[in-house]
């Protein structure tokens, strides 16, 4: 395999392999900064990855109230899924336990596209026929009447078909701080990426999985190449100097979006250096077979 | 291609039925066709030969150089295309209308927008009685798009309306938004007596308290209104209004209670 190294940091000749996913987005709006962000916080908890929670969900953007529809602040919520059914499922489930029940919240359509998800226009029924239709300028909004006012609700808002999930960096260190170090600039790195969200919490995966395992019925396990106690007994990809690996995920609203965001963090990694960051940067995939996306390290690189 | 433009040669001698003059009842008419139609409504029976002199040739774009009280039923049914009157116009200017802008440069007569279903008609001046609403025997008035107002309007404004939104903007008649249905409409100046006058469902925006609100309309509350915020910066990205018509705090009135009573009045604190 031929080296690769910036700044010191070895880059693997590998690739992510990611798949292809629906995405929609909310722009969730609230009284103040804090309660817009309890809003977001309690919508995509429990959302990190589809295996367990049905979808994967993170604040993509704060958008200043200059540019919100009700003039609060705001963020932009995405929130991914494997198919458009499970999609709409989790969007009403989550604004509907989250994002209503947060005081002042509202929340209004964050995506456009040819295919439309069902929000205001079902969640409306909580009203139970107080709820008043208003439609602006070819948006159409719900006024649902809740204890604090009203919960102002955008009827439908958009869904791509073109949105990708599992776009990933591994970040190798030879400490747990070091690793965590290189993920955290990794994290507000991409968290400038437009269309990106990184589902796990604050962006960082350390139980970095493989499909299936040796019991039966288990969808996914460690993924031991990379768990550096097994060095010695399973087949590992860590050399003697790796002690910590940890991972980013990567959901974008398009193949661009997890290209700009992947190269945002190897940026951000390597200009860390192996002094304080990670020494070898790789990337997780399944031989290729499965993903419709490759994202080669190499093609990324600053 | 230039705008097809109708210059009027002089004040009418009668009434004038300018409906067959919109976009999609031009379109594909060669001139000797247009010069003969008739518009007028008396036993004169008026051309538009006898009436305008005409030029250009595109149809989805019309102009009316000169206007007249008795311009009646310009834009009627309206679909694309717009209209732009460079004077005032009669009674039901864009009735019907389901798409598409008229511009009068002047003022309007009574049923300005009846029952129009979409597009936009903008009036720079005022509006006579029954604006958007519906005429004597038919029960919807306005259905959608957007009226807008830059003068006064009449009395009886967005009678029965059901969708869409008019704008309002130097002050209403009596029983502005009676018997509405649903819709929203946006007065800033003065109102006359008894806003929302039997309204069932729908919201009435208004710049200041009015003068005389029914006794049937309940107050209901002063919580903070994302809606109300909405809506304001709508209307000023829409070029309706240059202020914020509600502000951060207002006064609610629930109504009309004499009949289904979900209809709200909402102005500034």
């Amino acid at each position: 395999m031929p080296e690769l190294n910036v700044n010191g940091v070895a880059i693997d000749d590998t690739y992510a392999e990611a798949f292809g996913m629906r995405a929609t987005a909310i722009v969730i709006t609230g009284p103040n900064r804090k309660w817009m962000r309890q809003a977001a916080a309690s919508m995509t908890g429990f959302a990190t990855s589809v295996i367990g929670c049905g979808c994967e969900a993170a604040v993509d953007a704060e958008i200043p109230p200059s540019e919100t529809p009700d003039g609060r602040p705001g963020c932009r919520v995405m929130v991914f899924a494997v198919s458009s059914d499970e999609l709409q499922k989790q969007l009403l489930n989550r604004v509907g336990q989250c994002v209503l029940t947060t005081p002042g919240s509202a929340c209004f359509a964050g995506l456009e596209g040819p295919t439309q998800l069902k929000l205001g226009s079902a969640l409306r029924y909580f009203g139970d026929g107080w709820q008043v239709s208003k439609k602006l300028g070819g948006r159409h909004f719900w006024r649902i009447p809740v204890m604090d006012g009203e919960f102002v609700c955008e009827a439908t808002t958009g869904m791509t078909k073109e949105a990708v999930g599992g776009g990933n960096l591994l970040l190798l260190a030879q400490s747990s701080g070091k690793a965590m170090a290189a993920a955290e600039a990794a994290v507000a790195a991409i968290h400038h990426v437009p269309g990106a969200i990184m589902p796990f919490p604050g962006g960082v995966v350390r139980s970095g999985s493989k499909i299936g395992g040796k019991y039966k019925g288990v969808i996914a396990s460690t993924n031991e190449a990379f768990a550096p106690t097994l060095r010695g007994v399973a087949k590992s990809q860590l050399g003697p100097d790796i002690n910590a690996v940890l991972e980013i995920v990567i959901d974008g609203e398009t193949s661009d979006a997890v290209a700009a965001a992947m190269k945002a963090g190897l940026e951000a990694v390597t200009d860390l250096g192996p002094g304080r960051g990670a020494t070898r940067i790789s990337a997780g995939n399944y031989g290729g077979k499965l993903g419709k996306f490759l994202y080669h390290l190499k093609d990324l690189l600053p | 291609m230039k705008a097809l433009t109708f210059t009027l040669i002089a004040e009418p001698p009668e009434r004038l039925d300018l409906s067959p003059l919109t976009p999609e009842r031009l379109a594909g008419l060669a001139k000797p066709d247009i010069a003969q139609i008739r518009i007028g409504l008396s036993k004169r029976a008026s051309t538009v030969a006898d009436v305008f002199r005409f030029a250009g040739n595109d149809t989805q774009d019309i102009v009316f150089d000169g206007g007249s009280t008795r311009f009646d039923r310009l834009g009627e049914g309206m679909t694309g295309g717009k209209i732009r009157v460079i004077g005032d116009v009669g009674a039901q200017l864009g009735r019907l209308m389901r798409g598409g802008a008229i511009v009068v440069e002047g003022k309007a007569g009574p049923h300005a927008g009846s029952g129009m279903r979409g597009g936009r008609i903008e009036i720079a001046s005022n509006a006579g009685d029954h604006l958007g609403g519906p005429l004597a025997g038919e029960l919807a008035g306005m259905n959608g798009g957007v009226l807008i107002v830059r003068g006064k309007a009449g009395a009886f404004a967005g009678d029965r309306m059901r969708r869409g939104m008019i704008a309002v903007l130097r002050g209403a008649g009596d029983h502005a938004g009676c018997r509405m249905i649903a819709g929203t409409i946006v007065i800033a100046g003065e109102t006359g007596d008894m806003p929302g006058y039997l309204m069932r469902r729908g919201s009435i925006l208004l710049d200041r308290k009015p003068a005389k609100l029914s006794p049937s309309f309940v107050e209901s509350g002063a919580p903070d209104s994302v809606f109300t915020a909405v809506l304001d910066r709508h209307l000023i990205a829409e070029g309706i209004l240059k202020r914020p018509l509600l502000g951060k705090a207002q006064h609610r009135f629930s109504g009309d209670n004499a009949v289904l009573g979900l209809g709200e009045i909402i102005f500034p604190r």
